[in-house]
């Protein structure tokens, strides 16, 4: 059932270092938040744990973006201002770029504020940066557009395009006061520690229909109302296709471990978020961009970690065949 | 004729007889109560489901079936407690409650006074947790779980406009005092955790202020 983990000891070791050479609106090598990056992520998240019944005091956290009504009323203001709605509704406002109805808070929650969630205040301060995925130093516009590629599954807006410009407005305003080159803990998604047993999905289905499937729906295809999403597909046609970063199982789980179910976060179990996040990256999705003409092809040039399932068989069908999409 | 009286309340024995033996029909129970002591929810949730705003009995009409049975089973368990309610469920059968909440999921939504938040300050919380949420205690905006506008998503999630700010209060309370423990993954109780009087005043009073599109067939 999980070929790729058989021996999860030193295959996600391995994958650490792999992960660091891949794609997409994806994990980037960054150094580990310098303290105990486990025990810091889950105290961050725990002030949305369900044992906190009082109204939670705001937790220490490393940086705190400016509220938006502090958005300058001035013309840079306006190029922020447009980031945002981007930002948060990118299938109305950056359409000729987006082949989903994916909004970039699906995955960088509260407006790409979030602690644990990616937040934009922790990553545009590192950029740019050299990427071994592709062996130059990139800006953050370069990283931006990835995101637009992979996660929105769509076309990368051209450099110094008004999409790039309102984005990275947002990014930078929010990101005043934080320090350049260092990177903060709450940065990107917390990295758990390696699951006592190999990530599954039997066990994994389990979990999605107990924790999941309320609002992301059986079929794991998120549920619309008057023309919005209010819960995202999480594979199918709809969903990021299988460049994006969200499509590794470690991301996947530490995103899910931080923050699902909504409002939620921090209540699975480590072992809990590795196998739903297995069992959601076990499924179809559109298929890579970077298509080499064959799945194995693909997989051997972009996919060859064990975080990664595309190009491998579980239950008895070989994943990476990529579906149509759906806009 | 003597025996009127008699033959009468013997022909009511029959005709209750006969309906509970076969499908009971959700919109008689509406009307007239089951017969065997449960009032007819008209008199407090009104005739055409819209509720009483101001005494705090919901609007029932056009909520989700699948919604509407649960509440309904809850109470009879007592996961949800409500004085009033309680044994207005508990005197259901099982199919009266499945007729009622095909009943009242299919009645269109009636046309609803909504009312205006005077207080600017007031309005722009309650607009901020109803869209935002306040993500800094883990709290998300009620929006991403009720949808756009607070219409609701799907079964599990009731829509919000068209309740009134006495009800909507009311709920949250309930929560906060563990009356009501019904919501699957304790979402609501996280939820109602996180807020405290000035934002619940704030919050449902936006929700109450909300349009709904009366006369909508769901
Ligand atoms: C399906 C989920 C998903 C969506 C949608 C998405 N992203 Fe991402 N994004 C990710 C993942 C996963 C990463 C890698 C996070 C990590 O490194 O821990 C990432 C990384 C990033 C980074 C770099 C973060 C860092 O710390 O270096 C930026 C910037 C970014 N995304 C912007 C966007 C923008 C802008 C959009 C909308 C156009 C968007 N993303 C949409 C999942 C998503
Ligand atoms: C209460 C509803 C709810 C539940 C339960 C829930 N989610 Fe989500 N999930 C959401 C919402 C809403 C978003 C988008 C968040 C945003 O926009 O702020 C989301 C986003 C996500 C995303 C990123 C977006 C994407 O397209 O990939 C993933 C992955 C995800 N959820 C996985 C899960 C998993 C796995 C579970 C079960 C452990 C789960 N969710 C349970 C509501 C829920
Ligand atoms: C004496 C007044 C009264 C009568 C009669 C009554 N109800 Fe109610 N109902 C209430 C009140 C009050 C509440 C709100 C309870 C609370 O605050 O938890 C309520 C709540 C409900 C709810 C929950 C709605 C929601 O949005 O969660 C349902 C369902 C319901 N009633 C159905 C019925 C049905 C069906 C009948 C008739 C068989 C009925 N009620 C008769 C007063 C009444
Ligand atoms: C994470 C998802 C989620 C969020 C966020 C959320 N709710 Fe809910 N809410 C639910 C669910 C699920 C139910 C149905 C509970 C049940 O089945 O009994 C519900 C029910 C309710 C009800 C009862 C409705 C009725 O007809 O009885 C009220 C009132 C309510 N929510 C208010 C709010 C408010 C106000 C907010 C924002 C402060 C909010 N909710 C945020 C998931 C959510």
């Amino acid at each position: 059932m999980t070929p790729v983990f058989a021996k999860p000891g030193r295959q996600l070791a391995a994958a650490s270092v792999l992960l660091m050479l891949l794609a997409g609106c994806g994990r980037d090598g960054q150094p580990a938040p310098p303290a105990a990056p486990v025990s810091a992520a889950s105290a961050a998240a725990s002030a949305s744990s369900s044992t906190r019944q009082a109204k939670a005091a705001p937790k220490a956290i490393a940086f705190t973006p400016p509220p938006d009504s502090a958005i300058p009323d001035d013309d840079f203001g306006k190029q922020v201002e447009l980031g945002r709605k981007i930002f948060l509704e990118p299938d109305k406002y950056a359409a000729a770029w987006v082949g989903n109805h994916l909004s970039c808070e699906n995955c960088h929650l509260d407006a790409g504020r979030l602690a644990n969630a990616a937040p934009m205040w922790g990553a545009w301060p590192m950029y740019p940066a050299y990427r071994s995925k592709n062996r130059h130093v990139n800006t953050f516009a370069e990283r931006l557009q990835g995101c637009f590629r992979f996660s929105m599954n769509g076309k990368a807006p051209p450099a110094g395009d008004p999409v790039l410009v309102a984005l990275e407005s947002y990014a930078y305003w929010l990101s005043q006061g934080a320090p350049v080159g260092k990177a903060l803990p709450g940065r990107g998604y917390p990295k758990l520690p390696r699951p006592a047993q190999a990530p599954d999905y039997a066990r994994g289905e389990t979990v999605f229909k107990r924790d999941c499937a309320l609002c992301h729906g059986a079929d794991g295809q998120g549920q619309r109302v008057a023309g919005r999403t209010v819960f995202p597909p999480l594979w199918g046609p709809g969903s990021f296709n299988w460049g994006a970063g969200m499509h590794q199982v470690n991301n996947a789980a530490g995103f899910i471990k931080a923050n699902m179910p909504l409002g939620r976060g921090d209540t699975l179990s480590d072992q809990d978020a590795w196998d739903v996040a297995y069992f959601m990256d076990a499924h179809e999705r559109p298929q890579d961009p970077r298509y080499e003409g064959s799945v194995q092809a693909t997989r051997a040039k972009y996919h060859d970690t064990p975080q990664s399932l595309y190009g491998t068989v579980v239950n008895g069908t070989l994943l990476g065949q990529g579906t149509g999409t759906a806009r | 004729m003597k025996a009127a009286p008699w033959i009468a309340g013997l022909a009511g024995l029959l005709l209750a007889g006969a309906a509970s033996a076969g499908t009971p029909d959700g919109a008689t129970i509406a009307r007239q109560g089951n017969g065997r002591g449960v009032a007819p929810c008209a008199a407090c949730h009104n005739a055409d489901g819209g509720g009483q705003p101001a005494a705090g009995f919901p609007r029932l009409a056009g909520l989700p079936s699948a919604y509407l049975l649960k509440q309904l089973d809850d109470f009879a368990h007592g996961t949800r407690r409500n004085a009033t309610m309680q044994p207005v469920a508990a005197g259901l059968s099982q199919d009266e409650r499945a007729a009622l909440a095909a009943y009242y999921s299919k009645l269109p939504v009636p046309a609803m006074s909504t009312t205006p938040v005077t207080d600017p300050r007031q309005e722009a919380l309650g607009e901020r947790l109803a869209t935002r949420g306040r993500w800094s205690h883990g709290l998300p905006g009620c929006g991403q779980c009720h949808g756009p506008g607070g219409v609701g998503v799907g079964g599990h999630f009731p829509p919000l406009a068209g309740q009134s700010a006495v009800y909507i209060a009311n709920q949250l309370h309930a929560w906060q005092k563990g009356m009501r423990r019904n919501d699957p993954l304790q979402l609501m109780q996280a939820v109602a955790g996180k807020l405290d009087e000035a934002d619940i005043a704030a919050v449902s009073a936006w929700y109450a202020a909300q349009p709904v599109a009366g006369g909508q067939q769901p």
